[in-house]
């Protein structure tokens, strides 16, 4: 008996309704069913609820604890502002599948076992290439087709790993593991492949900035977020996990740096920013734990706020590249200081909701002693306000007067960004009962006057190194080479060159097997042809000795 | 509207640019002199000396931006490289 509505089966009910109505009615679904579905995780207790039973296994499709009923919170907070952002924007497909694609997340959000967590991994893999495509160009369509590849595969190395796991240890339940056989490291290769780990960090980036303004927004909220949950839930604690995520914090850093399409900044950053949370689960404290999910909540609303803003120019001026764009502040105000916010936001700028959560992770690298993580994380604090704190506002907003006059947002895009620009600065300034939310118990104090102070320097100053160092920074018109040259170009030779190696050992083969067969038929003509030996007509005499010969010998062959 | 579409914002004007900089240069300074009323606890022994966030933040980014600097000269590649 269900005593529980699934959460994720009342979004993904909306979903479905969103695709059959129309006008205000569809308009209706989109606001009320992501506010239904807050109200029911809201009432997910702790422990397993609900059990079934699936190919002789016992599985459990929902399973609440704090830290799952966090990420779901986000997530279907996601869909509500998301939803307002894109209601007169996006199509109805667009809609419908970005709510099926949020349900997914909080699927997999409740699954208390790996097959659960694995159906809703793929519904998130099918319906956010729906989104892309839903772009509608020649780009989104061929990104589209390359991220579903990317998903597709990261979804079979899952399943082998599930399989794997639930034949070694009889269990398909979801614990803490560590990647230490074949199976336990074919389900983290599956996890770190939808949060963007190197090496196949460029689908990302290659990705979301094909989808429409509004796709962006909901794209960049949930796949790499329902990984870092699964992480936290299956790998806290595995050492690797702090090696990879500082490789993403500079990978993102650096390319962004490099970037000059204003959405693939931001799609670096979240690569960036992921890793700071892949890095705080490697840690495994439980400080750290808290650390990544209280950061992974706060950078949802700041990477939606960020991508809703750069989603509003893009909207309004059909353009995205920092050379095109510039000088937007004097019609664009609100996108302008919303986008502000979250820029300040993701360099947990004091007073914003990344310096509450951002340091959290700090605090726990320093509970650690971690002296070389530490002052890496802080590099990459001052990097991540260079690449995205100024040097996205700064190209899109100032920079130059590019001569465009948009006009600012449209009022239902205006009003989900003032929500979540509010939501950035309120978890900045009174972040307890974000605290209250956090898988463990939390007494911590970010405004320890000293620490505020620290982080003004840190990020005062690489705003200073921004600006002295723009003429290194300009923009050019170029895209930077990544490891999907290998997927894109690299391997596609590759396989060519063996097709053609095969075709020219095949004609080499073919050739030998024809000489072969010639000589072969030269001797049969020989032989039996028409004037072959045994069809020549010979003397009596001959064949005479030929018979007492070939007698003779079947004689002394019998005597023997 | 008619204000913004000058072609002269007051933003933009040489005048208050110049004093958004002093501004900033006073700023940074702050930052730096505040580190003496409200001390910052060095958990490693350097991060606690006085500027070090400035030094560190500031030569942290000339280094990052260096780097992509010099990645850009080999990784760099047109806009329609995928396309050909």
């Amino acid at each position: 008996m269900v005593e529980i509505l699934p959460p994720a089966i009342i979004l993904l009910v909306g979903a479905g309704l969103i695709a059959l109505t129309r006008g205000y009615l569809r308009d209706a679904v989109v606001l009320l069913a992501p506010l239904a579905t807050i109200w029911a995780v809201w009432q997910i207790p702790d422990g397993v609820t609900l059990t079934m039973s699936f190919i002789g296994y016992q599985i459990e499709p929902i399973e609440g604890s704090a830290v799952r009923r966090l990420f779901a919170l986000i997530f279907s907070m996601m869909a509500f502002v998301g939803g307002i952002y894109a209601l007169r924007q996006a199509t109805r497909l667009e809609l419908s599948a970005a709510f099926a694609y949020a349900a997914g997340a909080i699927g997999v959000a409740f699954a208390g076992d790996l097959i659960t967590l694995f159906i809703f991994w793929e519904v998130m893999a099918i319906f956010s290439t729906v989104i892309l495509w839903c772009g509608g160009t020649d780009s989104s369509a061929r990104a589209g087709m390359r991220y579903a590849t990317m998903h597709v595969l990261g979804g079979v190395i899952l399943m082998l790993g599930i399989a794997g796991t639930a034949v070694q240890t009889g269990s398909i339940d979801i614990r803490a593991m560590r990647a230490e056989d074949f199976s336990t490291w074919m389900i983290l290769i599956g996890l770190l492949i939808n949060a963007a780990a190197p090496p196949v960090s460029a689908w990302l980036a290659d990705a979301y900035p094909e989808a429409t303004p509004t796709g962006t927004v909901f794209l960049s909220a949930f796949t790499t977020k329902t990984s870092v949950l699964a992480l936290i839930l299956l790998f806290p604690g595995e050492p690797i996990l702090i090696g990879i995520g500082i490789y993403m914090i500079f990978y993102g850093i650096v390319y962004a740096l490099l970037e000059n399409d204003a959405r693939r900044i931001l799609a670096y950053s979240i690569v960036n920013q992921v890793g700071f949370m892949v890095c705080a689960i490697g840690i495994g404290t439980e400080l750290a734990l808290n650390g990544a999910a209280a950061h992974a909540f706060a950078h949802i609303v700041y990477k939606a706020l960020l991508f809703m803003s750069a989603g509003v120019v893009l909207y309004r001026t059909g353009k995205r590249k920092c050379t095109d764009l510039g000088g937007l502040f004097r019609t664009m105000p609100l996108s302008c200081i919303c986008g502000i916010v979250g820029a300040l936001s993701i360099s947990s700028f004091p007073l914003t909701s990344g310096f509450t959560t951002k340091t959290l992770i700090s605090e726990a690298v320093i509970f650690e002693g971690l002296a070389v993580i530490y002052f890496l994380l802080a590099a990459a604090s001052a990097g991540v306000f260079l690449h995205a704190g100024i040097k996205f506002p700064w190209f899109v907003f100032f920079q130059k007067d590019s001569g465009l006059r948009p006009k600012d947002a449209p009022w239902n895009m205006a009003l989900a960004m003032l929500l979540f620009a509010g939501l950035c600065i309120l978890l900045g300034v009174y972040p307890q009962p974000l605290y209250a939310l956090l898988p463990y118990p939390l007494e911590y104090d970010s405004y320890v006057p000293g620490k505020v102070v620290f982080y003004l320097q840190l990020l005062l100053f690489s705003g200073l190194a921004f600006f002295l160092l723009l003429p290194a920074m300009r923009r050019t018109l170029t895209i930077t080479l990544d490891f999907d040259w290998f997927w894109r170009i690299g391997f596609i030779r590759l396989s060519n060159k063996i097709l053609g190696i095969s075709a020219q050992g095949g004609k080499i083969l073919s050739r030998g097997v024809d000489f072969f067969l010639g000589v072969f038929r030269g001797w049969l003509e020989r032989l039996l042809g028409l004037n072959g030996v045994f069809a020549r007509s010979w003397p009596i005499g001959a064949t005479a000795i030929w018979s007492a010969v070939l007698l003779s010998t079947y004689v002394m062959i019998y005597y023997i | 509207m008619a204000i913004s579409d000058k072609p002269n914002h007051w933003l933009v004007r040489p005048r208050t640019i110049r004093r958004l900089w002093i501004v900033f240069g006073m700023v940074l300074v702050l930052t730096v002199v505040l580190q003496q009323i409200a001390p910052v606890k060095g958990y490693f022994g350097v991060d606690g000396w006085f500027g070090f966030g400035a030094l560190f933040g500031f030569f942290a980014c000339l280094a990052m931006v260096l780097i992509a600097k010099v990645l850009g000269w080999f990784l760099k590649r047109g806009e329609r490289f995928y396309d050909g």
